[in-house]
């Protein structure tokens, strides 16, 4: 017979090992199954300034690796696999993974998102060549070089301004006319003397030899086209959720988000949604791991038999 | 087998003998290179047939060069003297194990 988990939590970001925390001390025999290592886009970024509690600040990696112990002193196990399939409808949920097969009366789908991609022809095999998609980790290889960011919101404010302090020449490639995002960072940005802004245009092609050596740059108003030589092209265009393995049995918003609301709870019993891959209005980590907490609580009243449709459950810490 | 600090000093261990290796280029602020780096760890201590080896880019940037290195991590992996893959940002453990088998 097949050990049979209570619940399985799909990815090891805030929402993961936030549920894993809740499901765990709650009693629940909980199985947590991360494709790398825990933090999810978390360990990606540099320093997070916004999660409460940590006075200054905290490196998104360490804070993964503390929800993870953290998780574990109240014996969640991890498992280091990638999933290949799930099958979530019915009673028994089954989760197919690069190491095997596992079976859970409930889901967390905790998988987060990832960085949009331009989709362009080429644009996978010059990932790392040239095409980037994190300033932060990337950036300073590209010292006195010349580089453009490709979008307009808070992440490409601040890759722009990042790299501006390195490269010898940013151009910032936006499809609208004016940035988006908190006006507190578009003043240094508007400043700086080596950043030059192409408004109202889209990349519409990669050159290349070894490497990426240039962009075709399209303005959407005069359909005009522009050739840029540069070293490095930083992508900064959003997220996008990593939610393609459940499109056959769950719904899924017209961007690829799972349906879920305040609850967690899927279109289906006993799968829940917790974190960015969800619909919601603000994804950051303090969101992440309220919807950890709130998924595990619901997850527990399913297999207790307890469930109520009510749409704002009454929730009770579990002290 | 432990996993071997490369440098422009001792890189002839990778080039002589005809194990295949495999490079993980990093820095230790770099949050998905230590995502990586246990996961590198492993594959030394598991598989003793390959030669694991880390650089660290912001020591050795010559050797960043000579590899085309402009993300972290990178990953390459050399099978007698050529480069046979190379591949940027963090993988789970059975890609890595893919690109040393494949």
């Amino acid at each position: 017979m097949e050990h049979i988990y209570d619940t399985v939590i799909l990815g090891g970001g805030p929402a993961g090992y936030s549920a894993a925390l809740y499901c765990a001390r709650g009693g629940l025999d909980t199985l947590i199954i991360e494709k790398i290592s825990p933090g999810g886009q978390m360990a990606l970024t540099g320093d997070i300034d916004n999660y409460p509690g940590f006075d200054e600040g905290v490196d998104g990696f360490t804070l993964g690796m503390k929800m993870q112990k953290g998780a574990e002193r109240f014996g969640a196990a991890t498992e280091y696999a990638e999933v290949t399939s799930v099958s979530l409808s019915e009673g028994i949920k089954k989760v197919e993974t690069s190491q095997g097969t596992f079976f859970a009366k409930t889901v967390i789908i905790a998988t987060g998102a990832k960085p949009r991609r331009l989709g362009l022809d080429h644009e996978d095999e010059l990932t790392g060549r040239g095409v980037h998609y994190c300033a932060h980790c990337d950036g300073r290889f590209y010292k006195d070089k010349t580089v453009a960011v490709v979008g307009g919101g808070n992440s490409a404010v601040q890759d722009s301004l990042y790299l501006s302090r390195l490269a010898k020449k940013v151009y910032v490639i936006h499809r609208r006319d004016t940035l988006r995002g908190e006006r507190i960072h578009h003043e240094p940005l508007m400043r700086a003397e080596n950043v030059e802004f192409i408004w109202n245009s889209t990349v519409s092609l990669l050159d290349f030899e070894k490497r990426l050596t240039a962009v075709t740059v399209k303005n959407k108003i005069s359909n005009e086209e522009r050739k840029i030589e540069l070293d490095g092209l930083f992508v900064s265009i959003g997220r996008e959720p990593e939610s393609a393995l459940f499109a056959d049995e769950l719904s899924l918003d017209e961007n690829g988000y799972i349906i879920a609301d305040e609850t967690t709870k899927t279109s289906l019993e006993g799968v829940f949604a917790a974190g960015d891959v969800r619909t919601k209005r603000l994804r950051q980590v303090v969101t992440a791991a309220a919807d950890g907490a709130v998924s595990a609580h619901l997850a527990e009243e399913y297999i207790q038999g307890l469930t109520s449709d009510l749409s704002l459950p009454q929730i009770t810490p579990a002290i | 087998m432990a996993v071997i600090k490369l440098t422009s000093k001792n890189f002839d261990i990778i080039t002589s003998g005809d194990r295949t290796v495999l490079l993980d280029f990093y820095a230790d602020w770099c949050g998905p290179c230590r995502m990586v780096s246990p996961i590198v760890d492993e594959i030394s201590e598991e598989h003793p047939e390959y030669v694991v080896a880390k650089v660290n880019v912001d020591e050795e940037p010559e050797l960043s060069a000579e590899f085309d290195v402009a993300s972290i991590p990178t990953l390459v992996v050399i099978k007698n003297g050529k480069i046979t893959a190379q591949s940027a940002g963090a993988r789970p453990k059975a890609q890595i194990l893919a690109l040393l088998e494949g």
